[in-house]
């Protein structure tokens, strides 16, 4: 089959490429890219207007199978990421049972593959069970296709097994994706402390339980020369400590997430669950140093930590709810309303941060136009307008704070392989 | 409900309101044969002025003082239920037992009878007078309930479409009784 | 004139204008209390349904005989006696209240903004009975309705509050009443009692219980939870009781005939002395027939509904 691409405007991080060109796409691979491409008898899109990207990747998603499919599936994750622009997505190793040996991976391969929507990438354990007390088979992990290693959601408290972590992981040479957070320091906290929880009468969770982590896993990173990507930075101090930490040429990296750059501990004013999320949303100047940091190159990825929760966990009193929203779905826009239009990143910066940046820390080469490559790509059309409803999500998860929100520049289109899986009403295929 | 009022008659100006007082004041001496046990209750709001007009006449004529409290019958409304939002409560201050004692309450315009059933209700939750009387300025009649006054200032025949508005020194600019015109 | 919410969530979005209209109702139900027969007709075949996730005798006692005082059919559920127990959760809760037919639902939850979700279910007025570290309206409103009672007005009055901020929704409806009535606010306890952000509610923060009396109108004493002992956020019942406690020597500092208040239930000898809990100007008594007035209040305002 032949898809040829026309008019689109091409955007391509890694060619450093800007410009309007058509792409053609034979046997799952781009085989051209040049100002006008005739190819009798191909399909056609008609991307004038539009952006051409290589495949977005997410590199923090919780796709919750096996384990907790009442929350999601591989299948409904993977869906809900075609729709936001996804092809490929690294997902956390938190299910039931932990990802922590290679019959998980495997399966969560399998599965992924089997289904023919996004790519996935799975995430291997830390240690067993993300119990923190003992490592896990990392070569073995890395033989069955972790692409790094986290206990996201459980974070390693002790200082100890973390550098023990680091050491093997980088014998295996796997990154480690560190969420970063100190266990007394955010005990019981619902919500960041401030003002805000005061008022509100929620147990705070202070900027210092994620920058004390930040700052000891930078040591431990200098110490075992482990790659680290801190994942989903949330203060203006962690950005000072991974911006402090490269000044210095350590190996560390760091994730933002949209909720994280878009919304503050206002947003928590009401009780609405779906603000409740961990790290939590923090205040104005964390954004604004979030933003800051997106924009000087100290946070190199743009990731969702997509967290879907089920209605009946989500509708109760905000201290029982459990953290998480999901991010899929809204995030493409988010980035365009929060990011592009006001100038903080260039169309090919804010691509840059959801392509080959992450690619390169899981590991990954499906991240560029290039005629030869594998064609996974994504078409964003920047002037697409529509409102954000949570019952039209692919995800099962309809925990999002940004219901009814109007966003701007969205993904019309998202092909894996050469092939269409996903496109929106509004494109014209012919 | 905020209907326009027009003004169509005036039925009692300063000096006939004052003879009205005036004469209740005697009718209430005689008839409980002096102010022994006698204690004046003005429903809110312009019951409490006409209770204390008439305390004053009944001091002039016996030389007595007699006791006054003040009703605020808005808990012991028959309507609550049917309101969008419940009315405004006062303070009702009657500084005396009721008990055994011959209670005259006093209120301005006797119309359907509910105000004096609520009234009656409020007064007899206070204690157990010996007996009630009622005393109002103006009598418009349409009573929906089997009460009449012990005393009338004066007796005034009324459609439903029209409005009595009493209007004291104490309350109000002016000392008046008027029939008002609702226009809808 | 009338309340402009349905329900009751807490003070900070309660206009002057409203709470002057709660203490004001609130006197004229006092009168009622002090009647032989307590009762009036006025709420008869409406149904206040206490909600009670929290043991709590004063609060829970308080609002069920100001339903009663009013004639209202009142039930209580208590979170050992229903179907709470059995896992069912607050939003299937509220719905069963609002199935029977309940008019007002006070409500005491240990968690924050429960009141919020529960409100946003039933058509019934909500009234907040104290939900987690966030607010207690009716303490509040009890509390400016007896300090307006013993001092007249106000507007200008120095009120301290002393003691665990930090898990205090006393305290939380206190400095959002008072402030906004025109009173000044002081607050003073331990450090890491201390909750971040309390100078942009408009009060002045002290560490110092001395600097905090000086000149007070008012005092607030908060409850001590002797188990944030355990948690580290004091150390000694000793060290807070000579540091936080208020006794006569302390008191001085105030102006004379200020009024010591406290929400109860004290802890004797540890946040307020024996001789001051029993003394001349200790109003805690008061407080709590006030609170029986403003709860009385409460209800009528909010049983018949709010205009549109």
């Amino acid at each position: 089959m032949r898809i040829l691409i026309k008019g689109g405007r091409i955007i391509d991080p890694v060619e450093n490429k800007d410009k309007t060109l058509d792409v053609l796409i034979e046997n799952g691979k781009i085989s051209a890219l040049e100002k006008k491409l005739a190819a009798d008898g191909a399909v056609t899109v008609d991307a004038s207007g539009l952006l051409v990207a290589p495949g977005l990747i997410d590199m923090h998603v919780h796709l919750r199978e096996p384990g907790y499919e009442a929350k999601e599936t591989i299948e409904t994750g993977l869906k809900a990421a075609v729709r936001g622009g996804f092809t490929g997505v690294a997902c956390m190793p938190n299910t039931n049972p932990v990802a922590d040996n290679q019959t998980v991976i495997k399966y969560i391969i399998d599965r992924a593959s089997a289904l023919g929507l996004a790519r996935v990438w799975p995430i291997g354990a830390l240690t067993r069970g993300s119990r923190g007390e003992q490592l896990t088979e990392m070569a073995d992990l890395k033989n069955a296709g972790a692409a790094a290693l986290s206990d996201d959601g459980r974070p390693v408290a002790g200082s100890g097994i973390m550098r023990r972590a680091m050491q093997y992981a980088r014998m295996v040479g796997l990154t480690v994706i560190s969420h970063c957070e100190d266990p007394e320091l955010a005990a019981g906290g619902s919500m960041n402390e401030g003002f805000i929880s005061t008022r509100l009468g929620l147990k705070g969770i202070p900027g210092a339980a994620e920058e004390v982590m930040v700052a000891r896993d930078i040591i431990l990173s200098e110490l075992t020369g482990c790659p680290l990507h801190i994942a989903h930075v949330s203060t203006r101090g962690s950005v000072r400590l991974v911006r402090e930490a490269k000044a210095r040429g350590l190996k560390v990296t760091a994730e933002a997430t949209p909720h994280h750059f878009t919304l503050t501990d206002a947003a928590v004013e009401g009780y609405n669950t779906s603000t409740k999320v961990n790290p939590p949303l923090r205040g104005e100047a964390d954004v604004a140093a979030i933003k800051e940091g997106l924009a000087d190159g100290t946070i190199d990825v743009i990731a969702t930590d997509h967290a879907p929760h089920t209605m009946e966990e989500k509708d109760v009193e905000y201290d029982s709810a459990p953290f998480g929203l999901v991010g899929l779905e809204t995030a493409v826009g988010l980035v365009w309303r929060e990011l592009v239009r006001p100038g903080i990143l260039t169309p090919a910066e804010a691509v840059a941060k959801m392509t080959v940046n992450p690619a390169r820390l899981l590991g990954i080469e499906k991240d560029t136009l290039r005629p030869g490559a594998v064609a996974d790509i994504t078409i964003i059309d920047p002037s697409l307008e529509e409102t954000v409803d949570p019952l039209s999500f692919a995800s099962k998860g309809r925990n999002t704070p940004f219901a009814g929100w109007k966003l701007k520049g969205l993904p019309v289109l998202t092909m894996v392989g050469g092939k269409i899986v996903y496109s929106h009403a509004g494109i014209k295929i012919l | 409900m905020s209907s326009e009022l027009a003004q169509k008659a005036k039925i009692m100006d300063q000096e006939g309101i004052r003879r009205a007082v005036t004469r209740i004041a005697h009718e209430i001496i005689e008839r409980n044969k002096g102010t022994d046990n006698l204690a004046l209750i003005g429903i809110r709001r312009r019951g409490v002025p006409l209770a204390l007009r008439l305390a004053g006449k009944i001091k002039d004529i016996e030389g007595k003082e007699v006791p006054v409290g003040i009703l605020d019958i808005t808990l012991y409304r028959d309507d609550l239920a049917t309101r969008a939002q419940h009315p405004l409560v006062r303070k009702t201050e009657v500084p005396f037992s009721v008990d055994g004692k011959k209670i005259v309450l006093v209120d301005d315009v006797m119309f359907t009878g509910r105000t004096i059933r609520a009234a009656l209700d409020a007064v007899i939750d206070l204690g157990r007078p010996k007996i009630i009387q009622l005393a109002v300025l103006v009598d418009r009649g349409h009573r929906e309930l089997p009460i009449r006054a012990d005393y009338v200032g004066k007796n005034v025949p009324t459609s439903r479409r029209e409005a009595v508005s009493v209007r004291l020194l104490e309350t109000d600019n002016g000392e008046e009784v008027v029939i008002e015109e609702k226009e809808t | 004139m009338g309340l402009k919410n349905k329900d009751l969530l807490g003070i900070e979005h309660f206009s002057p204008e409203e709470i002057l209209l709660v203490l004001d109702t609130a006197a004229s139900m006092k009168e009622i209390i002090g009647r032989q027969i307590k009762k009036v007709p006025t709420l008869r075949g409406k149904t206040v349904v206490n909600v009670f996730y929290e043991p709590s005798t004063r609060t829970r006692t308080s609002f069920e005989l100001a339903a009663k005082y009013l004639s209202a059919d009142s039930i209580n559920i208590s979170a050992s006696g229903s179907s709470v127990v059995k896992g069912e959760s607050l939003r299937d809760t509220s719905a069963t209240i609002a199935a029977l037919g309940a008019d007002v639902v006070v409500l005491r939850h240990p968690m924050a903004g429960a009141p919020v979700l529960v409100a946003g279910q039933v058509k019934a007025a909500v009234i907040n009975a104290g939900d987690g570290a966030h607010e207690h309206p009716t303490q509040a409103l009890l509390d400016m309705y007896t300090v307006r009672d013993k001092k007249g007005a106000l507007e200008g009055l120095k009120i301290a509050i002393v003691g665990d901020i930090l898990h205090s929704r006393v305290a939380r409806s206190d400095i959002w009443g008072f402030t906004r009535m025109g009173a000044r606010v002081r607050v003073c306890g331990p450090s890491t009692m201390l909750p971040p952000g309390l100078e942009n509610m408009g009060v002045e923060v002290f560490h110092r219980m001395e600097e905090a009396l000086s000149g007070a109108d008012v005092i607030i004493m908060l409850r001590i939870q002797l188990e944030r002992q355990q948690q580290g956020l004091f150390p000694s019942v000793r060290e807070y009781a000579r540091l936080f406690g208020l006794n006569s020597e302390k008191l001085a500092l105030a102006k004379p005939g200020a009024l010591v208040m406290h929400p109860g239930p004290i802890n004797r000898g540890v946040e307020i002395a024996t001789e001051v809990a029993y003394g001349v100007q200790a109003v805690i008594n008061e407080q709590v027939t006030n609170g029986l007035a403003v709860r009385m209040a409460l209800l009528y305002l909010l049983a018949g509904g709010v205009a549109q």
